[in-house]
């Protein structure tokens, strides 16, 4: 089937299998190899992608679900040159130790963010119940998010 | 993880999507948040040959009041509903049970409509609607009726709903004025889903003692269920501790109670009651609140 789909801004046309999985086909027909594989279960959160402004596990829908919608993946969000302020904040507090999960936790963060640019410690780590880290402990990632909002909330971000 | 191949479908208006499900048969399924289904596919427990997706026929998301009732279309997501401020002010039990769904990307996809068809003996909405007496339109090519929640939910992972009915809106009544409502659920450390959820709404007579009680259970037999029994022993009770304790002994009277890895029928049971004595608790707490 022939999808139309809009990733981080740019407008792409494909022929895909229905079985295609929205995660293959960013990674493998898109080459946006950003966006990780984990558990191929919906539960670890490492393929988070936004689907029209929502976080989704991108494991857990196929892409002809995705057809005429726009996609954002973690490319998206910053470059070397200027982190967004997620980025900045997984940085500076040490929001990662492998880096597998974190795609995934600052798609999820910003989405959290969109909807609630003041979270508390507790609503942060309710915002991330949908990702899973295995090494850091959480801890610093609940701290990089606090960074972002205050980041974010600041005038001269 | 790569699901067998089948044919996608994307129907233009609801005719055509119970139309094609009658056309296929068996071989055809709906397709809505996908939060059940795709997992399922991945996994090879299913294999539908067709696949009805009704993501586009966004008339069927939506919230509305009507008549003292609280209309909600089959498509409208787990989010949607918990951060509803009608329901929140109208039938704050369903924002309540929404929240404990999952987590945010699947509340962000799933949809009221797909879990009820789907009816996991774990789901959350099961208990809700129940405990709300709620009702589950069907549709099919030719007709449109109203199932009682009581009568929708017939055993493990099967409902009322016919092989050609597309479920399109649920209905529930809002909430009266001396009543109050709670959701308390026991998340499996894994998964996520309820090991117990107990749905409670309880109205007050003049005299501040139980007019009437209603309890949705959910995790802990083979599907979800009202529990009459605790119901029946509240009616006219004052809302004493020892009352609630009495009354939500009988939680899981007569259910098959389940029995697996995390929890033995006898914990379980067990469970059903404390869960059943908190979320009358809790209820009652709002309900004196008003
Ligand atoms: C990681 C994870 C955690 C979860 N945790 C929970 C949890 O804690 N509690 C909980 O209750 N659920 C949980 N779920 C399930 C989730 O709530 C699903 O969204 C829901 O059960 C199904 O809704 P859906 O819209 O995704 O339906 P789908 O997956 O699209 O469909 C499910 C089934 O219902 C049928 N169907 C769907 N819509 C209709 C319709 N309108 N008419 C007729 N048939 C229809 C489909 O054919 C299919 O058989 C979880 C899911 C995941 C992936
Ligand atoms: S890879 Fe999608 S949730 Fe783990
Ligand atoms: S940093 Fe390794 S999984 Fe999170």
């Amino acid at each position: 089937m022939k999808i139309q789909t809009k990733i981080n801004g740019h407008l792409r046309e494909d022929e895909v299998e229905p079985r295609l999985l929205l995660v293959h086909y960013l990674r493998d027909v898109a080459g946006l190899t950003g966006t990780h594989i984990g558990c191929e279960t919906s539960l670890c959160g490492a393929c988070t992608v936004l689907l029209n402004g929502e976080a989704v596990k991108s494991c857990t829908l196929f892409a002809v679900q995705a057809d005429g919608g726009e996609i954002t993946t973690i490319e998206a969000l910053g470059n070397h040159e200027k982190l967004h302020p997620l980025q900045e904040g997984f940085w500076e507090e040490h929001g990662l130790q492998c880096g597998f999960c974190t795609p995934g936790m600052i798609l999820a963060a910003y989405q959290l963010l969109c909807r609630n640019p003041h979270p508390s410690r507790e609503e942060i780590r309710k915002g991330l119940e949908g990702n899973l880290c295995r090494c850091t402990g959480y801890q610093h990632i609940v701290k990089a998010i606090e960074y972002a909002a205050q980041k974010i909330g600041s005038p001269d971000a | 993880m790569i699901p067998e191949p089948f044919e996608y479908h994307i129907p233009k208006n609801l005719e055509e999507a119970s139309r094609l499900l009658a056309q296929f048969g068996g071989e055809g399924k709906i397709l809505a948040g996908g939060h059940s289904l795709v997992p399922m596919m991945k996994l090879r427990l299913a294999a539908p040959k067709h696949l009805i997706d009704l993501g586009r026929l966004t008339d069927l998301k939506y919230i509305r009041e009507s008549d003292g009732r609280i209309e909600i279309g089959a498509l409208t997501t787990h989010f949607q509903i918990q951060s509803s401020s009608l329901l929140k002010e109208k039938c704050p039990l369903l924002p309540e049970t929404a929240r404990e769904i999952g987590d945010v990307q699947v509340r962000n996809k799933g949809t009221i409509g797909g879990s009820l068809a789907h009816s996991d003996p774990a789901a959350d909405w099961p208990a809700a609607i129940l405990a709300l007496a709620g009702e589950i339109q069907a549709r099919n090519v030719s007709s449109s009726r109203w199932i009682p929640a009581s009568e929708f939910f017939v055993d493990l992972l099967t409902t009322a709903l016919g092989g050609d009915e597309v479920l399109t809106a649920i209905r529930v009544p809002v909430a009266p004025p001396r009543s109050g409502h709670a959701y308390l659920k026991l998340h499996h450390p894994a998964s996520g889903y309820a090991m117990v959820g107990v749905a409670a709404q309880v109205l007050l007579n003049e005299a501040r003692h139980i007019e009437s009680a209603s309890v949705g259970v959910t995790g802990v037999g083979p599907k979800a269920y009202r529990a009459t029994a605790v119901e029946e022993a509240l009616r006219g009770k004052a809302p004493s501790r020892q009352n609630l304790e009495a009354a939500a002994a009988h939680a899981a009277e007569g259910i098959d109670v389940n029995s697996d890895l995390y929890a033995s029928a006898e914990y379980r049971s067990h469970l059903a009651q404390v869960y059943t004595r908190r979320a009358l608790e809790k209820a009652l707490e709002r309900a004196h609140g008003k």
